[in-house]
């Protein structure tokens, strides 16, 4: 079993990126699980085809504790078989998320949703580590591989960089490693070459860059992902892609994060500033 | 430098030698030895203090929760003080401090009570505000005679960011009744000395002010820091009377909601604790124009002292009261001496305590013919030490938040007769056989101030010192 976590800057499209390449990981008889780390617990609509209604922590607050849940009650089973569960937690601004991600994962641990016959468990975190809680995932024995989402905005370069600086603090104590940069491209200037050079720079390498294309937005309005809404299009290729390059990569590093200088100096040699003196 | 003031510096310096370089460094800025004689002041015995405890050496504080809900809130007998949080700050907390009221449990007095809203994993994932609401909505339908509530914040409300103000206030307005919100989570500050100020800053921001006394009259004072442990307060109050003050209200030992109201009206203060309620003395000096006086009710010399100081604020007929009063204890006060000085005198004590007692019941044993050769506090500031030693011999050790280890081999070096400060130190010395004292509950007995104090105070440490016990302790071989 390989346990991958998957982060990167609010909204960048962690949820969507990775149910549709567990999508394509199902597809290819692959056993799954996705454990939503996110209050908004979004990160399994696709594969359960409506937002999941009980969530861990939701349903230890209606029944007074999580001593009183049964793993049954929290493990759903969505599109190809794949196994799906949400922390849940308060909406914003109340509460403490952190805490509701670190009781739902123990929870799920001690209770057997880590079954010997998944191949892969995979967990959506919300935007960036704000807390230990987020941090969870990455702890000793959670998952062992971390793929980070990113654009070539440079909001979300400066968001996965400084997940990279979570990855080398718990790459010392916890053994943990990153996979990958997944671009999920928003059509800016010369987004490759930015992503890659910032794969480069980090030590690791840009794993797939995912081309942006409506439809994944009309799926998503479906409550599907793009492999099953249209199997046949080209966008379906590239998730499943990802999917296999994910599978089969072995290129699991300590990343070498970048001072907030050498972000910037990235940007300017790759991006901004050049597409703006080419339109002076 | 004389030779007691060299024989205990050696074994001041033989107790920190253990420690490492680092802490060493540390403690000894904590430690001081008197070097000049009492009257005096000592430029070279000004101690280090209210700063963070070094981890490992078992200092005897408490957190900035304590300070608030145990010391300052939590006496106020009239209103209900929630302990917000996880059940055991509230358990621990529960009658640890004998701040005695008056009353009946449940209807105009609610010390004897626990109130705690036993935070659960969900209250913290989810935040307790709903549950806070519903505490209040609780508490009113119970008891509804409580004049107001007080909500003591334990750690986990200030890491998740619970918004008990804004729960406060919808409550106040809703139940009709004020709903006060205190931020004295635990981990605030280096001791319980900032849960005193957070306390009296919340007390001044709710309570001061939104009374009207009714009669005000030329007398009327306010008993500022007597937290009333074993009837201490009331001891007070007879007295202040009895030279014809009125006492509009008390702070905060058998305290009342209602009266604390209408404390801006008094003439004058008097500070008692000025540790833990000088921050609102202060304000009323300022707001009011309100003067204050420290004063020391334990033993007859201190309290004649301060009864003529206290009488000199006022007319000629308070001040020849105070003399009446002073004549008419005399003599009680004299039977006292006659009876338990001759045995104690020349016994050696050693003072481990919190906010005033340090150097207010230096008199008291002082007038029993006792020397004190050690003192100090747990979590006192600069200005607690510049008020205690001048009143210190020569050679008497002066040590601020002691450690475990520091205290061990003071007493075991300096050998004094009777060893009082509080329960974490009181099974160690009497182990040791040592006579103990409790100086913080007065070890179940009370009150030790006022003339009603004194006779039970000179009792209590005859009967640790003197008790034939001691004969049998000591191993034969």
């Amino acid at each position: 079993m390989r346990q991958i976590a998957i982060y990167g800057k609010g909204g960048i499209g962690k949820s969507t990126t990775t149910q549709n390449l567990v999508a394509g990981l199902a597809e290819a008889g692959k056993k799954v699980l996705i454990v939503g780390c996110d209050p908004k617990a979004d990160s399994t609509r696709l594969m359960l085809h409506a937002k999941c209604q009980t969530t861990v922590m939701d349903l230890a607050r209606e029944r007074g504790g999580v001593e009183e849940l049964e793993l049954g009650d929290v493990l759903m089973t969505g599109y190809r078989g794949v196994k799906c569960t949400e922390s849940g937690g308060p909406e914003p601004g109340v509460g403490c998320a952190g805490r509701g991600v670190i009781t739902a994962i123990n929870f799920l641990e001690e209770n057997g949703a880590y079954s010997p016959d998944l191949d892969f468990v995979f967990y959506d975190v919300l935007g960036d580590v704000v807390c230990g809680g987020f941090a969870m995932p990455m702890r000793e024995k959670k998952a062992q591989e971390i793929y980070i989402v990113t654009s070539g905005e440079m909001m979300a370069m400066y968001a996965a960089n400084n997940i990279c600086k979570g990855i080398v603090k718990y790459a010392v104590s916890g053994g943990i490693r990153l996979g990958g940069l997944i671009c999920n491209s928003r059509k800016v200037d010369k987004e490759y070459e930015l992503i890659a050079a910032l794969a480069e720079r980090l030590g690791t390498q840009l794993i797939h860059f995912v081309p942006r294309d409506n439809i994944v937005q009309r799926a998503e309005l479906k409550r599907m992902t793009v492999i099953e809404h249209d199997p046949s299009c080209g966008q379906a290729d590239e998730y499943r892609e990802l999917a296999r390059k994910i599978s089969d990569n072995r290129n699991l590093v300590i990343p070498t994060p970048l001072t907030m200088d050498e972000l910037e100096e990235l940007l300017i040699n790759y991006g901004f500033m050049d597409a703006e003196e080419v339109a002076a | 430098m004389s030779a007691v003031v060299e024989k205990t510096e050696q074994i001041v310096d033989e107790i920190l030698e253990v420690y490492s370089e680092k802490t060493l460094k540390k403690r000894a800025g904590h430690i001081a030895v008197k070097d000049s004689p009492a009257g005096s002041d000592c430029s070279t015995c000004a101690v280090k203090s209210n700063v963070k405890s070094i981890p490992g050496v078992m200092t005897a504080r408490g957190c900035a929760y304590a300070g608030s809900k145990g010391v300052v809130w939590g006496p106020i007998r009239d209103m209900v003080h929630l302990s917000h949080g996880p059940i055991g700050c509230g358990y621990y907390s529960w009658s640890t401090r004998r701040n005695l009221a008056q009353g009946r449990p449940g209807v105009d007095n609610f010390v004897p009570f626990q109130f705690s809203s036993d935070y659960q994993e969900k209250d913290i994932v989810y935040g307790g505000a709903q549950k806070l609401e519903d505490i209040c909505r609780e508490i009113s339908g119970l008891f509804p005679l409580a004049k107001g509530i007080s909500v003591q914040s334990e750690c986990p409300i200030g890491l998740i960011g619970d918004d008990i103000e804004a729960s406060a206030k919808k409550m106040q307005t809703e139940l009709k009744l004020p709903v006060i919100p205190v931020r004295c989570e635990g981990f605030r500050g280096v001791s319980q000395s900032l849960g005193h100020h957070i306390a009296n800053d919340t007390i001044r921001d709710h309570v001061l002010g939104k009374g009207k006394l009714a009669d005000p009259g030329p007398y009327d004072v306010a008993i500022i820091g007597d937290y009333n442990i074993g009837g201490d307060a009331w001891a007070s109050r007879k007295i202040l009377e009895e030279i014809g003050l009125r006492v509009v209200a008390m702070w905060s030992g058998d305290g009342e909601l209602e009266t604390m109201k209408l404390t801006h009206a008094v003439k004058l203060n008097l500070i008692h604790c000025y540790r833990s309620m000088n921050y609102i003395a202060r304000h009323m000096e300022e707001t009011y124009d309100i003067p204050w006086l420290e004063y020391n009710f334990f033993g007859p010399s201190k309290i004649e002292s301060s009864l003529r100081a206290i009488a000199s604020r006022f007319d000629d007929k308070i001040m020849e009261n105070a003399e009446k009063v002073i004549a008419k204890y005399r003599p009680a006060m004299d039977a006292v001496l006659a009876k338990y000085r001759p045995r104690l005198e020349g016994r050696r004590v050693m003072l481990y305590v919190g906010g005033l007692r340090p150097r207010h019941v230096i008199g008291a044993y002082e007038d029993l013919g006792m020397d004190i050769i050690g003192t100090g506090y747990e979590f006192a500031h600069a200005d607690d030490y510049k008020r205690t030693i001048p009143q210190l011999k020569e050679g008497t050790v002066i040590y601020d938040d002691v450690t475990e280890h520091e205290l061990d081999g003071l007493v075991k070096k300096l050998q004094p007769d009777l060893v009082g400060a509080g329960i974490k130190e009181k099974y160690v010395f009497q182990k040791l056989g040592v006579p103990f004292r409790q100086m913080h509950s007065w070890d179940y007995s009370g009150p030790y101030h006022g003339y009603d104090g004194f006779p039970i105070f000179a009792r209590d440490m005859d009967m640790a010192i003197n008790s034939p016990t001691w004969k049998l302790v000591k191993a034969p071989w």
